[in-house]
This record gives C-alpha cells, structure tokens and sequence, in this order.
C-alpha cells in the first residue's frame, strides 16, 4: 500500500499546477462575458508561466529534489523537466497566438484555453512517467484533449474531418501500445519501466515474446509521432485543423511521444537487439523518404508542413536509432529547435490566412516580400531553419543528430538523411520563391500582427539564432539532461 | 590598433555583413544612399584585404593573421580563422570583385535595390568566410551559408528561366555538401577533431585512415567541389546559373564561387587523403581535359554571348583541376595564378556582356556586327580582356595556363598536348565572337546609337586592365606569396616517394620555369 507523501505531489507540482488553471478557466468561463474572453487566454498563459515557476522550483531547490514519486509511477528527473520545460513553452506560444486568431474567428471561448492546458498535462506526465500505465494515462489525457482541438472549428467540414480521423486512428493506436503493456505485463508481471527491463534480461534471452511486446509498443508511439507507416492520418489532420492547433498539433504530443520513445527504448529495454534496431532504422528511412516526397507535391502550405513534419520525425528517429548519450542529446536537442520553427512557422501562417483560414496555397504568398518585408523574412527564416541552413537551429539540430549516427556508424543513413534535407530544400523553397519572386499581391498582407503574436515570433527567431549560433548552453542542458536514462 | 591587427581576419570578414546590417535600417527609397553605402563597405573591404596582401610574410609558412576562440563545448569546434598563401589570394580576389559588382550594378539594378546590395554584401561575408575558415564546421557553415544570397540574387534579379536556374545552383550544391558533411562529421570521429590543422596532424601522426575510408572521403570532399568548380560532367548547372543570373551574380559566381571548388580540393582534399588523391588523379585529369575540349567547343558555337563566356569558365576551370591534379608545383602555382586570373577576366567579359545588354537588351551574337565603330573604347576594353582570357602572353591568362602546361607536360605529355589544344580552342571562339561582333559593317541600324562607355564603366575596366596588364607582366609577388603552401601541399602529397625536387626551398627548378615574363619566378626565394 502506498502512502501518499507530501514528496509525492511536490514531484508533480506543474502538472498539478496546470491541471488547477485548466479548471479554473473552465468553471470561470460561464462568468466572464463575451467581449471579455479573452482573458481566459490570459489566465491560462498566467497558469504556463505558474507551472513554469514551480518546474524551476522542482528543479533548481535541493527538496523535495530529483527522484521517483508515487511510487516509481513517474520521476523528478533532469528528462522530465526538460521535457516539461518544452512543452510550456509551446503551449505558452500556442496560447499567445491563439487568442488572436480566435477572436478573428468568431470562436473565443474558454475550452480552448482549457484543453490546451490538459494537453500539457497529458504531455508533462508522458515525459516524467517511469511506469508503462502512467505513460498510457499520459497519452491519453494529451490525446483526448487534442482531439477535441482539432476539431475546434465545427463550422468547417475539413475541420472536422480532421477530428474524426485524428480520434479513429489515434485510439487504434493506443490499443496497439495497450496490446504491448499488456505483453509487457504478461511477461515480467510489472508496468514498472525499470524493473520490467531487469526481469527481461538481456536482450540474448528475450523471448519472441519480448519482441512482439517492443514491437506494439514502438506501433503506438510510432502513430503518435507520425512515423512511417503509421504517418497516414497527418496531412489530412494538420490541414484540417486550425492553425494554432496545427502548431501544439505538430510539436506537443510528437515531442512528448518522442520522450516515451527515448525513455522506452533507449532508457530501459535498450538492447542492441537486431529486431529493434532495423525496426527504428527501417522506420527512420521510410519516415523521411515519404515525408520528403510527399510534401514535394503539395501546394497548400499547411499540408506542405505537415509532410515536413512528417520527414522531421524521420529525423529525429535517425538520432534515436543512433542511441547513446549523443543520440539521445541530439533528439532533445531537435525537439527544441523543431519547436521553435515549426511553431514559428505555422503561428504566421495562421495570420497571413485570413479569416476562415482562406489563404492557404502557396499562389496566395506571391509577392508577400514587398509588402510586408518583415514577415516574409520571419517566414523565410523558419523555412531556412526547417530546410536546415547553417546558423539557424535546424542545421545545429540536423548537425547532433548525424554526429551521433556516424558514431554509432550508420554511415548510410546519414547520407540518406543528408540527401533527404537536400530534398526538403526545394519544398521549402517553393514558399519563398513565391514570396520573393512571383509578381503578386497578397489579400492578407495588409493584416495587423497583434503584439502577443509579434512576443511569440520574436521568441521563436531568437530561439533559432540562439540554439543556432550559441548552442553551448542548450547542449549542457540537453547532455545533463540524458543523464537519468543512461544510468 | 592592436585589437585591429589581431583581428584582422574577423574585420575582412564581417564588414560587408555590417555594410548590409546598415542597408538593412536604410529607407527602401533612398537608393542612391544604399548604393553609396555599398560601395563604401565593400571598398573598405577591398583595402583591408589589400592590407592583408601587403602585410603577408611570403617567407613563412603556415597560416597567418590566425584567430582561434572556442565556438561550441560539444563537440569542440572552434571558431578558427588564419590565411595562407592559396586563400590570401582568394580573399584578396573576392575583395577585389565585390566593389567592381557594386559599381556594375549602379545603374543596371533599379528594382528592388534594397534588397539587391543587402544581399550581395552577405554574399560577400560568405565568400571570404569560405576562404578563412579553418575549422571543418566552420567552413562547411559559410560554404553553405553563401548559398541563400546567392540563390536571391539569381532568383529575384535574374532573367526569364531565374527560378529555375536558381532552384538548379542550390540543389546540385547541397547535394554535394550533403555528402561532404557526412565526411567532415566521420572525419571528427576518427580524429576527435574539427580543427583543420588538428585533423591534418591527427592523419599525419596516425595515419588513422584505412584506404578503403579514405578512398570514400576523399570522394565525398571531392564530388562537393568538383560540382562547385565544376568539372566534367557535373557543369549543368553553370550554364543556367551563369546565363540567368544579374551581372554582379554572374561576375561573382565566376569570379569567386567556381574557385571555392578548386581552393576546396588544394585546401582539404589533397592534404587531407594524399593517397587517394594519387589514386583518382589520372581520371580527374582526363576529366579535366575533357572539360577544356568539350567546354570549349560548346562555347564556339554558342549564338548567345553569355552562354559564350559561360562555357569558356567550364574550359578554363578545367585547366585549373588539370594543373592541381598533375601534381607538379609549378603546374599547381600555374592553377592558383589561372584562378586569381579567370576571376578576373572572366569577371570582366560578364560585365562587359552585362553592359551590352543594358544597352540593346539582347546577347545574341547575331544581332550585332560592327560594334568597333559606333563603340571605341567599349570594343577596346574588350579586345584587352578577350585576349587576356584567350592567354596571350602579357596578360595574365598566358602565366597560369603556361605553368599549368609546362606543369602537365613533366607528368604526362599527353595532357599537355590536349590542354595546349584547348588554348588554341579558346582563340577560336574567342576572336571568332569577337569579330562576328565588333567587326564589319553596322549590319544592324539600333547598334549605330549606343552611347559608348560612361565615365563609370571606363572606371571599372581601367580597374580591370590595370590588374589583368600587371598580373601578365609581373606575376612573380603573387607566386611568393603561394610558393610555401604550395610546397606545404606538395611535402605531403609526396611524404613516401619524397620527390627530390618538391623539398623547400627548390634547388632543381624547371629550367622552362625562366622563359616567364619576369624572368626567374624562383629567384625570391
């Protein structure tokens, strides 16, 4: 019988913290009037911040400290946190460039804010759980939420074509992760991450069973981090839902997936295991190839990211099949520069569309360059930074994460991933040459960016140039935070 | 002044990027200030690498003016900077051009102008970065940084097929530094360093490279400049980029970005895999030879003046793979000197095609004729800069392609015999153009009007014949300056077979050697 501990909620203080303004702003919303809700959105950035100072508290104070709580189901740990720390700050951009475009769109209500917030939650607890049933309730809690957000606009028949898919697909594959627990379970007779990889032993006496267990397990995450050939539901999902959401869409629950990932597979049952190396390096591969390719085609820019998005996950997936301390940096340190970008990117796209979202084809930006100088080169930053040109974060990410597959001598898919970015460039391109050199006039560009929406694109080009010219800092925090999952 | 001199290298480098921060703050309509301020940074520029030039220590080898401070903890790559000889050379070329595009563009570029000279002062922090990095990641960094401006001047400024030829440049560039970033990371794991020097150290101490790896290395290094240079038969993309680009993109691509192939195959894959670089050279050679027939051929029959020139680059940077590849010092001193020397004609041919077209809006051959008459001094210019192109002896084309030669025919006769060929080709087309253009009579009644060249043009190519006159006179202070990287090259390149005549200082010069101009080149030393 476990005790509760007054350690024990400390350890969980953000979540808490959050989960606290997400009810807040529920139960105040009926009373706050309806030029008024906005402040919703301020309450609920005013609760990031909140879980932002009580993750320093966690982490920066000798008690309660570092460690397991509630007994092994999730930890206080240099992972988390750093995690947790990401996932504030993509909600905290999301919700500065929501309340905007919300207001614009006729649909400010309090739920928004609401589930963005219980979608950190769900995030936070997948990145801090040791446990495989706290991993599940984790997904499930950021799933839900997200698929409520992606539907948010119900006016609109993409919208909710995008919710049904997203809801359909995702709950499949949660029972394919629920199917691996299970097996997990079965075998060892724990969810505990730790204790269940002890008593599966070395990867030489894993049974076929062991393997099938890994297998539905990467399945389930593989959904959630759309990676090939789970990929299928995102292009329509990310089209379809509203910008911002595309925004949260594309880097929370794909950032937090990634940490179960790394945590499962790198932190536990890491195993030189033939059948879960060529299972990531297989996927890696695929993931990239259709992600790159798919996107090539495209000319609506919202599925064009979404393909991108799709091709950084293979990415990413590169430095998880590298593994190790470099490799598991690498992913870390992506993650934050794949946040910054991505979010950058679609928080602008969200504007310059319009009310409806209307202009999203890449013909619409035509000529953006000489009417609004300034957000086409934010714009053209974001996609040198994706496309990943030096000084920009994308190519320091790109760069740790095939250092770290040419340690591990993976030789030939680096050069695959190399080619693969080379590719990407001229997707990516197709946006610019349309804002720079096409003869053209913008409808929107002559849209107003409201101050929380210049703070948050302020912060993610900073954030670019930062992690990409000074990445010294971020590195350390990255390297130290690895630390628990190579003990 | 000290802070100054200790970081000379960083000011050089980082002084167009403040002349296009400056741009940037100026008001898109004041022009006539942002040009002005142009010219004013990349002029600055200009002195301070003519300062570097003149402060150079010929006697000394290894790097000069080095900067080292760290830039990133893991993995360690420092920020390192440091010239020799070869990238002196460079830096002081693309000093040099930069100010000239500045003033060819003064008039040409009405559109967006802004953005114009913003770009083109990055470009220019990119072009000189490339040549004084000595870190692997550091100049992987500006090599792919130099890209994006480049690609806006093409892309925004250029003619009808921009997009497309812009879009071709980037892609077949990344495709190479796709491949030469994979080598540069592998290398750092087998050495634990990105440091230029560390790593020569490293594989010269250790010898930490099997040949298998370094036979792919050497390849992955290799393709990315040969691309860039580009040889045979990676040039498609150079036709496009050079015919679509504005003058001042088509002036710098030729006159500094084709060398980054080539200063990138002295600088890193010679010393870095002497084995391997032994070992492909035959086919390389005959690679580059079969650039200097077959670009120029393709150049003879070219009816538009642009392509023209822009097939002759294919020919002539053929000579210089040719003379790197022999190797043979005199024949890789030959190749630096045709670098420095095609930038600069070739450099000015586009800016002479560029000012034609200016003025009649078309760059077929076949609509002019007669152009001596109505156009004095413009046809006199280009008479200087054909024939310096074409290697007569004077000017500066005769210095490079004789070493180059001379270079070829001690290794191999027959390389000689073709690349000797390929010079006779180059007056074929060259004089052949020249006089379908400027000879004759005034076939068609627009060319009887032109305006000759105005004050600021003459400006330009008094600039430009100074250099090309003095380069074909007196070559001897630019072979200094090189000699002891050169013979750095040569050491390691030759460290089992320990050829006599390739230890410093060189007792055994080709006797030929003196038949140069100035008399003996190796009289400095």
């Amino acid at each position: 019988m476990i005790t509760l501990q007054p350690v024990d909620m400390m350890r969980i203080l953000p979540e808490i913290i959050l989960s606290v303004f997400a009810l807040l702003v529920m139960v105040l919303e009926p009373f706050v009037g309806a030029a008024n809700k906005k402040l919703l959105g301020w309450m609920a950035l005013l609760g990031v911040l909140a879980a932002g100072a009580g993750t320093a508290r966690l982490s920066l104070y000798p008690w309660p400290g570092m460690g397991p709580a509630f007994g092994g189901a999730v930890a206080a740990d240099e992972f988390g946190f750093y995690f947790i720390y990401l996932f504030l700050v993509v909600a905290a951009l999301v919700i500065m460039g929501s309340m905007d475009y919300l207001e614009r769109d006729h649909s400010q209500h309090g739920e928004f804010y609401a589930l963005v917030l219980m979608g950190t939650v769900g995030m936070c607890f997948m990145a801090a759980s040791t446990d495989l049933i706290m991993i599940f309730l984790g997904l499930e809690i950021s799933s839900i939420a997200t698929y409520i957000l992606a539907g948010y606009r119900r006016g609109d028949r993409l919208c909710n074509e995008a919710s049904l898919k997203y809801f359909l697909l995702g709950s499949f594959a949660t029972a394919f992760l629920l199917y691996g627990i299970a097996f997990v379970y079965g075998l060892t007779g724990t969810t505990n991450l730790l204790e269940a990889s002890a008593r599966l032993g070395k990867p030489s006496q894993w049974t076929t069973f062991a393997e099938i267990a890994l297998l539905l397990l990467f399945v389930g995450l593989a959904f959630k981090v759309s990676a090939a050939p789970f990929q299928i539901w995102a292009p329509d999902v990310y089209q379809g839902a509203p910008a911002p959401v595309t925004a949260f869409l594309s880097v929370g629950p794909k950032a937090a997936a990634f940490a179960v990932l790394l945590r499962v597979f790198l932190g536990s049952f890491y195993s030189a295991s033939a059948i879960s190396f060529w299972i990531l390096w297989i996927s890696a591969v695929l993931t990239m190839c259709v992600g790159n390719l798919g996107a090539l085609w495209q000319n609506n820019v919202k599925r064009l990211l979404a393909y991108s998005s799709i091709a950084h996950a293979g990415y990413v997936l590169v430095g998880v099949t590298a593994g190790g301390s470099r490799g598991i940096s690498g992913v870390m340190y992506y993650l934050v520069a794949y946040a910054l970008m991505n979010v950058g990117a679609f928080l602008l796209i969200a504007y310059l569309a319009g009310g409806g979202e209307r202009l999203v084809q890449i013909d619409d930006y035509k000529g953006l360059a000489y009417q609004r100088p300034g957000v086409a080169a934010c714009l053209t930053v974001f996609f040198l930074s994706l496309a990943g040109f030096p000084t920009t974060a994308g190519f320091l990410g790109k760069f740790y994460l095939f250092r770290a597959a040419i340690h591990s001598h993976l030789i030939g898919l680096t050069i695959l991933a190399l080619l693969n970015s080379v590719v990407s460039v001229y997707y990516y391109f197709k946006i610019i040459v349309a804002m720079y050199m096409r003869e053209g006039e913008m409808e929107t560009a002559a849209v107003v960016l409201p101050w929380p929406v210049r703070a948050a694109l302020a912060v993610s080009i900073l954030g670019i140039f930062y992690l990409g010219l000074a990445p010294n800092g971020f590195m350390g925090l990255s390297t130290l935070a690895t630390m628990p999952l190579l003990k | 002044m000290s802070w100054f001199t200790a970081h000379s290298l960083t000011i050089v480098t980082f002084l167009p990027l403040l002349g296009a921060v400056v741009i940037a703050f100026l008001g898109r309509e004041r022009t006539s200030s942002i040009r002005w301020v142009a010219l004013l940074f990349t002029l600055l520029t200009f002195l301070l690498t003519v300062r570097l030039y003149f402060r150079f220590d010929s006697h000394r080898g290894g790097m000069q003016f080095p900067e080292v401070s760290t830039w990133m903890v893991i993995p360690p790559v420092s920020y390192h900077l440091g010239v020799d000889g070869l990238s002196l050379l460079m830096i002081l070329l693309t000093g040099f051009l930069t100010p000239l595009s500045v003033l060819v563009s003064w008039k040409s570029i009405t559109y967006r102008t802004k953005e114009f000279f913003l770009f083109l002062l990055a470009l220019e922090t990119g072009m000189i970065g490339v040549f004084a990095a000595l870190d692997l990641l550091l100049f992987f960094v500006f090599w792919e940084v130099m890209l994006i401006p480049m690609y806006f001047l093409i892309g925004i400024w250029g003619h009808e097929h921009r997009v497309y030829a812009a879009m071709k440049f980037v892609l077949f560039t990344m495709v190479g530094s796709a491949l030469m970033l994979t080598g540069i990371i592998y290398l750092y794991n087998v050495t634990g360093t990105f440091d230029f020097q560390g790593v020569l150290n490293h594989l010269v101490t250790f010898s930490g490279l099997s040949p298998n790896a370094e036979r792919w290395l050497f390849l992955a290094f290799f393709i990315a400049f040969a691309i860039k240079v580009p040889l045979f038969p990676f040039h498609t993309w150079l036709p496009d980029a050079h015919v679509e680009a504005p003058t001042a993109g088509s002036v710098l691509l030729a006159g500094v970005l084709l060398k980054m192939g080539t200063y990138g195959m002295l600088r890193f894959c010679l010393p870095l895999f002497p084995d391997a670089s032994r070992e492909f050279a035959p086919v390389i050679c005959v690679l580059a030879i079969v650039g200097i027939i077959y670009g120029a051929l393709v150049a003879m029959v070219q009816p538009d003046l642009k392509k023209l020139v822009a097939y002759s680059s294919v020919a002539h940077m053929g000579f210089c793979v040719l003379g790197i590849f022999v190797f043979r010092q005199e024949a890789m001193e030959g190749a630096i000197y045709q670098m420095f020397s095609h930038g600069v004609s070739t450099g000015a041919l586009f800016m002479l095609v560029g000012m034609l077209y200016e003025r009649r809006h078309t760059r077929l051959i076949s609509e002019f004729g007669g152009l001596a008459t109505s156009l004095p001094v413009y046809s006199t210019f280009f008479l200087i800069v054909a024939l310096s192109s074409l290697g007569l002896p004077l000017l500066n084309g005769f210095v490079g392609e004789f070493l180059i030669i001379l270079g070829s025919y001690y290794s191999h006769a027959a390389y000689a015999a073709f690349a000797a060929a390929g010079v006779v080709l180059a007056a074929v087309y060259l004089l052949w153009m020249y006089q379908r253009v400027f000879y004759g009579e005034i076939t068609n009644e627009k060319n009887r009007i032109l305006p000759d060249c105005d004050f600021r043009e003459k400006l330009i190519f008094t600039a430009m014949v100074v250099v090309i006159m003095a380069m074909g006179v007196y070559p001897q202070p630019f072979l200094r300056r090189m000699d002891r990287s050169v013979n750095s090259i040569m050491f390691r390149l030759d460290r089992h077979s320990m050829l006599l005549t390739n230890r410093a200082p060189n007792p055994l010069l080709p006797s030929a050697y003196r038949l140069l101009p100035t008399a003996s080149v190796g009289g400095g030393r």
